[in-house]
């Protein structure tokens, strides 16, 4: 298959991908160079830098280091032990992915404080939860789960034989996490503090709502308020460096290790063993995990629906404001499910490193921080088509591209799955390219690209960076209506909106464990 | 259950099959005829198919036998048209089809996993192959050909719910219903347990020669190309190094590997003098004239075993009992000989026999011998 001619009807759509994905960021690079080379020196050696990286890193260290804490004893009680309800404990732990950042944000700020439900129902007056650990918190409570599923799986697939043959050998319980197990997991504890790492450098409604000053907040106020672009463009690149530097350093610690299973033997998955002492340990852990990952938005929100609601009029506005998102989000999904599809075919079925590179550039899109995403987009409007600039079309686009590499998933693996066989199968009995696509590939697709569809609409609903910066003004939609009202201390008249989201988040996280719940 | 037949297919060139009596490239009429075909994957690697040429006469059904990264796959899915051969030259009825999309060629293939589409029953999988019978006549001809293999009954039954020879039947009936010009078959047996495999393979032959389909058919198994095919090409790392009637390949293989590929064989070493050799076993006749020292393949079953405790005997060294024969180690000095008696008074293992052959050996070409 390698040596065929790829079809135009493949190849073009795949570089029309590409150059969507390379474009804006090129746009980006070009207004940050425009500035004339002082005004540049002193953007780029400002002091507020040093503060702004000092801050962000600060935070993601914070973040990953709490989620490890909160994600790696849980993944271990639902791997290793006996205990009771582990299925249950195991959906609980990917339930809180269904509360966006902004949303845990909501809840922790409106915990504490003058107005915080705390005082108002015990009149506890305790301190209200902002700033650095505000944002930490926050983060953590949703990022979590991704690191969960890595080292679950991590967890599954590792050889017992292994640890049994330490055991034999005479290491200590903790010896034998430490040197055999943590060293396995490695890789795929990386491989999830990458996402988080990546998450928390792109995130923006959390933070901002922290009012904690990392670089995507600055961006913002820089862009928004100030309305120094040029300052805006070259905050921007200085988080995508971040950004490449996180990829790029953990695919530097991974080539140094060698994981892979030595020998022919066959792997086997070890007995979970009965907790003993363990117990009331493991028990306080999950309590202490699912009490205010999902307890506390769970208490909040019900707070403010049932026991003290906002006038009826917000909560008639919830169905406009949804109609308003999924506007924006059906489009956008159709866009990623139906550019996903060549992209895919080109990088599965005519694999060459020039087919690899155009599959890779989809995920640029997803990778880099949506401010950063969304800033590159309106340079290259406002260079090229001032027209789409603060229209439906760029924020549809934007959101195209973000979620690209959502999209390619489903359709990726169905293709892979589908042997070449089939096509060719086809072709020998005298099909075309057309007849076989409707009736070879496409019935083995259609439910893929309805995941794919369903991944990036409800990636959409719930979206707030990009939205923000490329909404038309006055179009808002559900996240950004919940951010706003919550910026503006409005928690009560925003709590319909934010179930609403979490309502959504739900069902794709519903997705997601089903997709899991597959392999 | 050929005779009601209804399918043009079957009718067609049924009397085309006393073919294949001819090997040479150099056919009166043939269907296919391939030239110098060479297909390298990377730059820097051998090439994967090199230089192969043959031709196949209509009705003629040919193996392309060899081990695994011989190349015959490769060979096969450039007839398909899957694959561009770098150079050589493809033709059907004189036409040159090197460069035609494989949907253009009408050259059917039945995959080594029989690529049955998951989503459509049987039914559909064999009338997805009608494409030149009006939609409305298609249900009709696919049940037809479904009966024809014995699977009417499961017609509307999905693939997945089948053996893998219903399975198998399925695949096949589907390229035979396309009416190719030419079936190629891809491992078709590999998939089988070995009890299906043998009365598959008869059912397959008489198939395809009432029906006077040309086949070509890819396969590692010795057996099962000597079975299927009325002609054989051995081929090893891209190059086609014989092609003939399987009997003419087993009695005269072109070398050494030709000869252990086919089955057991003695390599001799020996000196010739016209129809004669002297080897360690003592005078043996030839198939054909050499002179001077010449290497001599003898099948297992041309070697005759006699008890003799003289002293330039052989000594049994293993025995394997095959019900109907017994297959013989021998070992003599530094040279090991395999025999297959028909069943006879066993020898046992250690005792001394003498050697000799009535059959004529084959002269293998001088090997380039490597310099070491």
């Amino acid at each position: 298959m390698a040596h065929r001619r790829t079809p135009l009807h493949i190849l073009i759509p795949s570089l029309v991908v590409a150059l969507c994905m390379l474009l804006p960021l090129v746009y980006l690079f070009l207004r940050a160079v425009q500035a004339d080379s002082a005004t540049v020196v002193e953007l780029v050696f400002r002091a507020r830098n040093i503060e702004l990286l000092v801050n962000t890193l600060s935070l993601t260290a914070g973040v990953l280091v709490l989620t490890t804490f909160m994600a790696l004893p849980l993944a271990w009680i639902v791997t290793r032990t006996r205990i009771r309800f582990r299925r249950l404990i195991t959906v609980l732990g990917v339930v809180p992915l269904a509360v966006p950042g902004y949303v845990m944000a909501y809840a922790l700020l409106g915990l504490g404080g003058h107005y915080g439900i705390l005082t108002r129902t015990f009149g506890w007056e305790v301190p209200q939860i902002q700033g650095y650990w505000g944002a930490t918190i926050a983060l953590s409570l949703y990022t979590f789960p991704y690191l969960f599923l890595n080292l679950r799986a991590a967890l599954l697939s590792l050889d017992g034989n292994l640890e049994e043959s330490a055991r034999s050998l005479g290491y200590s319980e903790n010896q034998i996490f430490t040197r055999v197990i943590l060293v396995q997991l490695m890789p795929s504890l990386m491989a999830g503090w990458l996402v988080i790492g990546l998450y928390v450098l792109g995130d923006f409604g959390a933070v901002a709502l922290m009012r904690y000053e990392a670089f995507s907040y600055a961006i913002f106020t820089q862009y928004a308020g100030a309305f120094d672009r040029i300052y805006a463009a070259w905050l921007s690149l200085m988080l995508l460096a971040i950004a490449l530097l996180f990829v790029m350093s953990e695919s530097l610690v991974l080539k140094r290790r060698r994981l892979a299973s030595v020998g022919r033997g066959q792997a086997r998955q070890p007995h979970p063993r009965s907790l003993g002492r363990l117990r009331p340990l493991a028990w306080a852990h999950l309590t202490l995990v699912f009490t205010t990952s999902i307890g506390l938005p769970v208490l909040i929100l019900g707070y403010w629906l049932l026991m003290s609601p906002p006038d009826l009029r917000f909560f008639l506005e919830v169905p406009a404001t949804f109609a308003r998102s999924a506007a924006a989000a059906i489009p956008a999904g159709i866009l990623a499910a139906g550019f996903a599809l060549p992209v895919a075919y080109y990088a599965v079925r005519y694999p060459s490193r020039f087919s690899t590179v155009v599959e890779r550039s989809a995920y640029v899109g997803y990778s880099i921080p949506p401010l950063t995403l969304a800033l590159a987009l309106v340079f290259f409007a406002l260079h090229t088509a001032p027209a789409l600039y603060q229209t439906l079309t760029l924020l549809i686009l934007g959101w195209t591209l973000a979620t690209l590499a959502l999209a390619l998933g489903p359709i990726r693996s169905t293709l892979m799955q589908t042997r070449p066989n089939l096509e060719e199968a086809a072709h020998s009995l005298g099909h075309g390219p057309i007849t076989t696509f409707t009736q070879v590939v496409f019935p083995r697709l259609r439910r893929s690209l309805f995941a794919s569809f369903a991944l990036v609409f409800l990636f959409c609903m719930k979206e707030l960076p990009i939205t923000f910066l490329l909404a038309p003004t006055g179009y808002t939609t559900l996240a950004v209506t919940v951010f706003t009202r919550t910026s503006e201390g409005m928690m009560a008249e925003a709590a319909p909106f934010a179930a609403a989201i979490v309502l959504f988040s739900g069902i794709s996280v519903g997705l997601v464990l089903n997709r899991e719940g597959d392999r | 259950m050929l005779e009601e037949s209804s399918i043009s297919m079957l009718s067609n060139s049924s009397n085309s099959t006393a073919a294949a009596s001819d090997h040479s490239a150099t056919k009166a009429d043939p269907l296919m005829r391939v030239t110098n075909l060479s297909k390298r994957f990377r730059r820097s690697e051998e090439r994967a198919v090199d230089d192969v040429s043959f031709s196949l006469a209509p009705g003629e059904i040919l193996a392309l036998l060899g081990p695994s990264g011989c190349g015959k796959t490769t060979t096969l899915r450039m007839l398909a048209g899957f694959e561009q051969p770098d150079a050589g030259k493809i033709e059907l009825h004189e036409k040159d089809i090197t460069h035609w999309a494989p949907q253009k060629r009408n050259i059917g293939i039945v995959f080594q996993d029989y690529a049955l589409f998951p989503h459509m029953s049987l039914v559909g999988n064999v009338a997805f192959a009608m494409r030149h019978i009006p939609r409305s006549q298609r249900e009709r001809k696919a049940l037809e050909w479904l009966d024809l293999v014995g699977l009417k009954p499961l017609a509307y039954r999905l693939p997945d719910e089948l053996s893998g020879g219903q399975q198998q039947r399925v695949a096949l009936v589907r390229t035979l219903a396309a009416e190719p010009e030419l079936v190629l078959l891809d491992e078709p047996f590999s998939n089988l347990d070995a009890a299906l495999r043998e009365s598959t393979r008869k059912e397959m032959r008489e198939l395809f020669k009432r029906t006077g389909t040309s086949v070509i058919l890819v396969t590692h198994d010795q057996g099962e190309a000597m079975t299927m095919a009325d002609t054989i090409g051995v081929m090893r790392d891209g190059r086609l190094l014989q092609i003939g009637a399987p009997q003419a390949v087993y009695r005269e293989p072109a070398d050494a590997f030709v000869a252990e590929f086919l089955g057991h064989t003695n390599l001799l070493e020996g000196q010739a003098s016209g129809m004669s050799a002297e080897t360690p076993i003592g005078t043996v006749n030839l198939t054909s004239p050499a002179r001077g020292p010449v290497t001599l393949s003898l099948r297992p079953e041309d070697l005759a075993l006699v008890r003799c405790e003289c002293e330039d005997s052989a000594e049994v060294i293993d025995r394997e009992f095959r019900g109907h024969d017994y297959f013989y180690v021998l070992q003599r000095g530094d040279h090991r000989y395999c025999a297959i008696i028909p069943n006879h008074d066993p020898l046992e293992v250690g005792s001394r026999v003498r050697l000799h052959t009535h059959k004529q050996a084959s002269v293998l070409p001088k090997r380039d011998r490597k310099p070491n």
